[in-house]
């Protein structure tokens, strides 16, 4: 159907000194739900607002199918935005919502009145058109937003934090039903989100952002084993990153040593909690263990103060004051922000 | 059973708070209200000794009554009309534009308020005078025009302003050009409040006297000169009783009318409730 090309864009705020998205590319495959995941402040907002037509890029082309979109105006792009705090028009009922961009596109009543209906019937809220927008609840909402953005059949949905306003347990449900929805109309979809969670949960593919640059893009599970740079490994997941010192093939962190084949230098040692194994020993001192029923989270600080957790499958093993060995399984590390050797478990 | 109590306790502030409040708006409106309906009332009869309508007719059958009514409907509607097209926009443009000196702008319609508005219109009326504006309806228009550029900048300024941007913005995505999104979206938005203030202007233009009777005298008089003067000029209190009783209609029916038009709430909301 419709494929999205973000060729080297830039945007810069004030008088260019804030770089808000700087030189990004990216193609956004037809049917492909791709997830811009960063911190605020990454710019990921921004580029979707650019992709949307409501931010003009500084530098840098965007086109759809081929056609080039970085300079027209929102109207006048085949692009539907969900926005965060659904933005629905609250002085007209959810048939009047739906209806507006239909009418005007000078659609026969008829066939405005029966396109409504089947997008309603589609996420699940049939025969709600008369009613009124603040007699729905925030789920409802967000529904009636992402309908009124579909039932335009935009080449590209763009979401915009579309679930942040509501709790976790509404918001699992209606990413599964719009993660559905997307492979059912099988509609190229760019999604914006700080929660990881979220992107695991959706995305086919994950874009992590960070300073307005792209940090890594990788399918979801790629990007949980083989993180391309320690921001990465921190921000998918949990992850024990260490800085420390190797020499001889040895990577020192206060008593804290174990054998990492690379060159001499300073280096961070990545360890999931999962991969990493405690030996009764004289390392670290347990500070805190958090029974989870199924698991278990053992907190375990170095002399230094630097604090390492680890998954162990039966919490009442270990004890708050405990000495312990760290007896990492599985590791990477990471050298001037790039992977510098991966384990074989790790991978 | 000390809730039950509690409850049924006899709301002694509540109550003193009603009756002042009676004595204060009702009662002096209580008797404007006889005096109008009131054919003979001599001192020290409590109620009139003799009802009737006598002053109504005599009143309605004065030829300067019936101008200063033309005369006050026709000038507070042009009034309200001009400041409509000039304030609005105006309004728009503060909300939503950044310029030069914009706050200085904006602060400076709190400026006519801050004087004291009688030398200024002095002053003003200096000015007219060499321009030929004195006695003129078009004086009297610029000068009630000054009255209500307060509520009609600052109300609506509030109104464009707290329409959600992104409103706007899902319209220009759903294919709504700029001009279309502002019929559609923004000024149904900010429609009520909006309304509360041109109302506000509407009722405050018809009632302003100091204006209208320094530059607008002799040839122009409104219902409150025209009242002003019955209550100096005439023995009879009932000229101006009946008057003041015609001067309520307008702002009866502008608050009828704001009920239609306005839910109740959001008409509060345009006054800062």
């Amino acid at each position: 159907m419709a494929v999205l090309e973000i060729q080297n864009v830039t945007k810069t705020f004030g008088s260019g000194s804030v770089r808000a998205v700087d030189d990004f590319s990216l193609t956004v495959g037809d049917g492909e739900l791709v997830c811009l995941l960063g911190p605020s402040g990454s710019g990921k907002s921004t580029l979707l607002r650019m992709v949307g037509g409501f931010e003009t890029p500084t530098g840098g082309s965007i086109r759809i199918d081929g056609d080039d979109v970085t300079k027209a105006p929102p109207e006048k792009r085949p692009t539907g935005m969900v926005f965060q705090s659904h933005a629905l028009w609250t002085h007209m009922n959810v048939f009047k919502n739906l209806a507006f961009g239909l009418k005007l596109r000078r659609l026969p009543p008829e066939e405005i009145k029966r396109r409504v209906e089947a997008i309603l019937e589609l996420v699940g809220l049939p025969g709600y058109g008369t009613r009124l927008t603040h007699q729905l609840s925030g789920g409802q909402q967000q529904r009636v937003a992402l309908a009124r953005s579909l039932v335009l059949e935009p080449k590209i949905l763009l979401l915009d934090e579309p679930f942040a306003s509501l709790d976790q347990h509404l918001r699992e449900r209606l990413r599964e039903e719009v993660r559905d929805i997307q492979q059912r109309l099988k509609i190229t979809t760019l999604f914006v989100t700080h929660g990881q969670d979220e992107a695991l949960a959706m995305a086919d593919r994950i874009v992590v952002m960070r300073d307005g640059k792209m940090e890594q893009v990788a399918a979801p599970d790629t990007l949980y084993r083989e993180p391309q740079t320690p921001f990465v490994a921190g921000f998918i997941g949990t992850m024990n990153l260490a800085e420390g010192v190797v020499s001889d093939g040895t990577f020192t962190r206060g008593p804290f040593t174990m054998p990492v084949p690379v060159g001499d230098g300073a280096a961070i040692l990545a360890v999931r909690p999962e991969a990493l194994g405690l030996a009764p020993g004289g390392m670290g001192d347990i500070h805190r263990v958090t029974d989870f029923g199924t698991h278990g989270i053992v907190d375990v600080d170095l002399p230094d103060g630097f604090r390492f957790k680890a998954m162990v499958p039966e919490a009442r093993e270990w004890k708050a004051g405990q000495k312990v060995d760290l007896k990492p399984r599985a590791f990477s590390a990471y050298r001037d922000n790039a992977v510098i050797y991966r384990s074989q478990a790790a991978s | 059973m000390s809730t039950l109590v509690d409850k049924r306790r006899i709301d002694w502030a509540g109550i003193a708070f009603a009756v002042v409040l009676t004595l204060v708006i009702i009662f002096p409106l209580i008797v404007v209200g006889t005096w109008a309906f009131a054919n003979v009332w001599r001192y020290p009869a409590i109620i009139p000794q003799e009802f009737g309508l006598r002053y109504w007719g005599t009143t309605l059958s004065r030829q300067d009554v019936w101008t200063s009514i033309t005369m006050s409907l026709s000038l507070s509607l042009m009034v309200t009309l001009l400041s409509c097209i000039i304030c609005l926009p105006a309004a728009y443009a503060f909300a939503r534009m950044s310029f030069p000196a914009r706050n200085l702008l904006f602060f400076s319609f709190l400026a006519g308020q801050a004087f004291p508005k009688f030398g200024l219109l002095v002053a003003i009326a200096g000015i007219f005078l060499h321009l030929n504006l004195i006695g003129n309806f078009w004086g009297v228009v610029m000068i009630q025009l000054v009255g209500t550029l307060l509520y009609m900048i600052w109300i609506p300024v509030a109104a464009f302003q707290s329409v959600d941007r992104r409103m706007e913005e899902a319209a220009r995505d759903v294919g709504a050009s700029p001009f279309r999104v502002f019929w559609s979206i923004t000024l149904p938005q900010a429609g009520p409040t909006i309304a509360a203030a041109v109302l506000l202007s509407f009722v405050g233009t018809f009632y302003e006297t100091e204006g209208a009777w320094l530059i607008g005298a002799p040839a122009i008089r409104t219902m409150p000169v025209l009242m002003i003067s019955f209550i100096n000029n005439q023995p009879v209190i009932q000229y101006g009783a009946v008057l003041s009783v015609l001067l309520w209609i307008p702002s009866f029916f502008a608050i009828l009318f704001a009920r239609r038009v306005v839910n109740s709430s959001s008409f509060a909301r345009g006054f800062g409730g």
